[in-house]
């Protein structure tokens, strides 16, 4: 070997060392990618979070009907025009009224927060803790409060939301409760998990 | 003052906090940057450091896959399916471990037989070597145990065949053959415990055995391919003159060494991770049938060798007991073995000879075992048991008469 | 001086590779000596013609419980639309599984065993063995569902491709202990050719074969990829290596 070649070449090993490990570090990363992503819902799990289809002919007006999608329990109301009309009065005591920092799909950013104004479809999960509210409809209910409009009452921290599901002043939820994707299909039929617009 | 600024290795800044409370620099130094090894390592040494790296391969994909497998007769086949189809990457981390699996053995085995050729287990490494050795029995345990868990044909009928190996041990045989099983076949029961052993207990001891292994080598140093004690040899400054430090020089060699086993290992993983029926059998996409055995039973590949001794041996009891031994001999090695010099290279035909029949034996017992046992394939493999046994039998014999060339005092290397 | 190093190390990585080499040819050598089923899981349209030959004769009694008809939709190029409505009879939904409405109890009462599950079969018996299977039912009047199987002995499974391939007799050679299969005589013709019948068993093994493993194409796809990222690492890995080695005389 020549005197040359002998001596190190502290260019080109900075550059390989940098290089090796850049390419190294990229391999390694991208190595993490499968681990990591298999922690993503399963296709399984996509299967059953899936659209569920409900059939409500037989909800009578002023009847709770609850239904799973997505581990959660899905809240179905059918309001008479009473309940509906008495929704307005209400505005002056809630927290977000016109549901604009909640969430709905945009077709449900309304007062009667639903597709049907008739049918109201909650989450019925309490936006607090996440306990589930109980359906407290009749207005002056003993167990809430002498001046309740109807609605829905968190048994756990004292949560009430109205017959829209939105949230009344000074109650430990900061939103109303969230309205799920929802449309509905033939035959009487409501589809939870699928938002195709309003109609 | 605080001890921050008194810690025996000097160093200053957060890592002298660490170094003043844990010896954090002081093991970097003697395990890595001043662990001096012999530079004359060959093709050979890559084994080592790739056997650590298949070992955190397994643990970190078996991880991920106990996140989805579910240890239970009625769910096992369901979720391994599961995982290669309706998990994201599933499939990936699947083929990942089945591979690691059989890539774990060929490493070891490739890295045994470098200690054997280069006498790596004679004084001052006998302890390395029985590390080495518990290793290995506790990898085929792990094996044993984690291939019972795709609950397949051929997981339920290896995990029968085996167990049933612990009946034949006279008097408590049978109590012992329920003992293991947990019941009076292989159930649920069984694969429940199999799992608990195959992701907890066994990998723990595996961690374990292998930091003893890499303690005990960096206590008495690396054997080389020469076979000379490097530290006889010291310079002015103390360091061995044919020894080099680990860092960078074997970091580096053996990061190129590990991308070109990933290169392999990809190999599989993508094109051919059954291995046409040796790495994940045919007979295990069908799902346990307590009813059916498969048509051709046969063991992994990797336990093919022992496999045929127990098959040569013409009675249950002896068969499983040559079995035994088959294994437990090479525990013996750093007794068996008389011969003046370590490494190969200076040893004389007498014992390339037998090295070479060894290789033979090994190599035709794996083909036997994986092969039906017909009248032929069983007196060869009486052969070959014998031949294997011959090995390590005659070993005090010929190791003595063998005639030795002189060791040098430097290991031979030759600049690149 | 380095290319005597890359010499040796090309020569180790030669020596792994002939390695894996031997296990595979010799896994090769072990299969049946069947007739090749020549079926190429890349070929979408087959697949499509597979999966129609699937629903419209399997999936009456096998189920193929692993298999979701979404991912299907997806890997042989159809439109979940379609998939419903061609692929799907039992009204079930877009993600959900092959599954079969017969019972395993109605199924041994009725086959004598319950048909199995086929998402492994080509798996567990290699789609050669599945080609030649379904084309070896013969005439034989002494089993209830009046065929047998030169490949399956005694099957269960009654031949329902029959109107398509024909009937066909097994004729043999030789008597007593000499007597062996020489090979089918076709009796009654089907409303196939018989070349036509051979791509139709073929794109059925093919639709097995992908069933058996959906996600091989992804496989192989990635599979080049990661060697190509690998070799450009070998030969930095390498470089690095040689450099630092410029120092050990």
């Amino acid at each position: 070997m020549s005197a040359e070649a002998d001596q190190v070449d502290g260019g080109r090993r900075h550059f390989l060392l940098v290089a090796t490990s850049a390419v190294g570090a990229v391999g390694a990363a991208a190595t993490a990618v499968p681990f990591l992503a298999s922690w993503r819902p399963s296709a399984r799990a996509k299967a059953m979070g899936g659209p569920v289809e409900v059939d409500i002919s037989k909800l009578q007006v002023g009847e709770l009907m609850k239904v799973e999608w997505r581990g959660q329990a899905i809240y179905v109301v059918r309001r008479s025009q009473d309940m509906l009309a008495k929704l307005a009065a209400n505005k002056g005591n809630l927290r977000d009224p016109d549901s604009v920092e909640s969430e709905q799909p945009e077709f449900a950013k309304n007062e009667a927060r639903a597709l049907k104004p008739e049918y109201l479809v909650l989450v019925g999960v309490c936006t607090h803790l996440g306990c589930a509210p109980l359906g407290k409809f009749e207005p002056a209910d003993a167990t809430v409060a002498a001046d309740w409009p109807g609605g829905f009452y968190c048994p756990c921290h004292g949560s009430k939301f109205d017959l829209a599901g939105r949230v009344f002043k000074d109650v430990p939820a900061p939103l109303n409760l969230t309205v799920p994707p929802y449309s509905f299909g033939p035959n009487n039929t409501l589809i939870v998990g699928v938002d195709t617009g309003a109609a | 003052m605080s001890a921050d600024t008194h810690n025996k290795v000097g160093t200053t800044g957060l890592l002298g906090w660490i170094d003043a409370r844990f010896p954090l620099t002081k093991m970097m130094r003697e395990h890595v940057t001043e662990y001096y090894a012999p530079k004359n390592f060959n093709f050979w040494y890559y084994f080592g450091s790739l056997a650590l790296v298949v070992l955190i391969l397994q643990i970190v994909s078996g991880i991920f896959l106990t996140m989805n497998y579910k240890p239970s007769a009625e769910g096992a086949f369901a979720s391994v399916e599961y995982i290669m189809r309706d998990v994201d990457w599933g499939w990936l981390i699947r083929y990942m471990h089945s591979t690691g699996a059989s890539a774990f053995f060929i490493v070891v085995y490739l890295h045994m037989f470098r200690g054997l050729i280069y006498g790596s287990y004679k004084t001052p490494r006998e302890l390395l070597w029985i590390f080495g050795m518990l290793i290995y029995l506790c990898l085929m345990a792990e094996a044993f145990m984690g291939y019972l868990l795709p609950w397949g044909n051929m997981s339920y009928w290896g995990a029968q065949v085996i167990t049933s190996l612990f009946g034949a041990i006279p008097y408590v045989g049978t109590s012992l053959l329920e003992w293991i099983r947990g019941d009076y076949y292989i159930s649920d029961i069984t694969l429940n415990r199999f799992f608990a052993l195959h992701v907890i207990a066994l990998p723990l001891a595996l961690v374990f055995l292998v930091v003893a292994h890499i303690l005990a080598l960096h206590e008495v140093g690396s054997n080389n391919p020469d076979g000379v004690e490097i530290k006889k040899n010291k310079g002015a400054d103390g360091k061995p003159l044919d020894g080099i430090p680990f860092h960078p020089y074997y970091t580096v060699k053996d990061l190129m060494g590990f991308v070109a086993f990933a290169i392999v290992f990809a190999l599989i993983v993508f094109f051919a991770p059954t291995v046409g029926g040796y790495f994940l059998e045919a007979a295990n996409f069908d799902p346990a049938n307590r009813l059916q055995t498969p048509e051709h039973i046969a063991p992994v590949w990797y336990f093919t060798p022992y496999y045929a001794i127990l098959r040569a041996i013409p009675d249950k009891l002896f068969g499983v007991i040559g079995m035994g031994a088959g294994v437990l001999i090479f525990f013996f090695l750093p007794w068996l073995d008389r011969s003046p010099v370590k490494s190969i290279r200076y040893r004389g035909g007498l014992y390339k000879t037998f090295v070479a029949i060894f290789v033979v034996s090994f190599l035709m017992l794996g083909y036997l075992g994986l092969n039906p046992a017909t009248t032929t394939n069983t007196y060869l493999s009486r052969l070959f048991s014998l031949l294997y046994f011959g090995f390590f039998l005659l070993m005090p014999w010929y190791t003595k008469a063998d005639k030795t060339r002189p060791v040098p005092d430097r290991v031979t290397f030759d600049a690149h | 001086m380095q290319a005597v190093n890359l010499q040796q190390s090309m020569k180790s990585l030669v020596k792994l590779l002939a390695f894996s080499a031997l296990l595979s040819t010799a896994a090769l050598a072990n299969e049946g000596g069947f007739e090749k089923a020549n079926n190429d899981v890349s070929n979408v349209a087959s697949l499509q013609r597979g999966a129609r030959n699937f629903v419209n004769y399997c999936s009456g009694c096998h189920s193929a419980k692993y298999v979701r008809f979404n991912r299907l939709a997806v890997d042989l190029a159809l439109t979940d639309a379609q998939v419903t409505q061609n692929l799907i009879f039992n009204g079930g939904k877009i993600t959900d599984t092959m599954s079969i409405n017969m019972s395993e109890a109605d199924a041994v009462k009725w086959f004598g065993k319950a048909p199995p599950d086929l998402s492994l079969i080509a798996r567990a018996r290699g789609t050669d063995y599945l080609y030649a299977f379904l084309k070896s039912f013969y005439l034989d009047p002494s089993r209830p569902t009046g065929t047998n199987n030169t490949v399956l002995a005694s099957v269960a499974m009654p031949n329902v491709l029959w109107e398509l391939q024909g009937l066909q007799k097994a004729v043999y050679e030789g008597e007593g202990a000499e007597k062996h299969f020489k090979g089918f005589e076709l009796v009654t013709k089907g409303k196939l050719s018989p070349e036509e019948y051979d791509e139709f068993v073929r794109d059925t093994v093919n639709f097995l074969d992908y069933i058996g493993e959906p996600k091989q194409l992804e496989r192989r796809a990635l599979g080049f990829k990661v060697l190509g990222f690998l070799l450009v690492l070998f030969l930095l890995a390498y470089a690095l290596k040689q450099e630092y080695w410029k120092d050990i005389k």
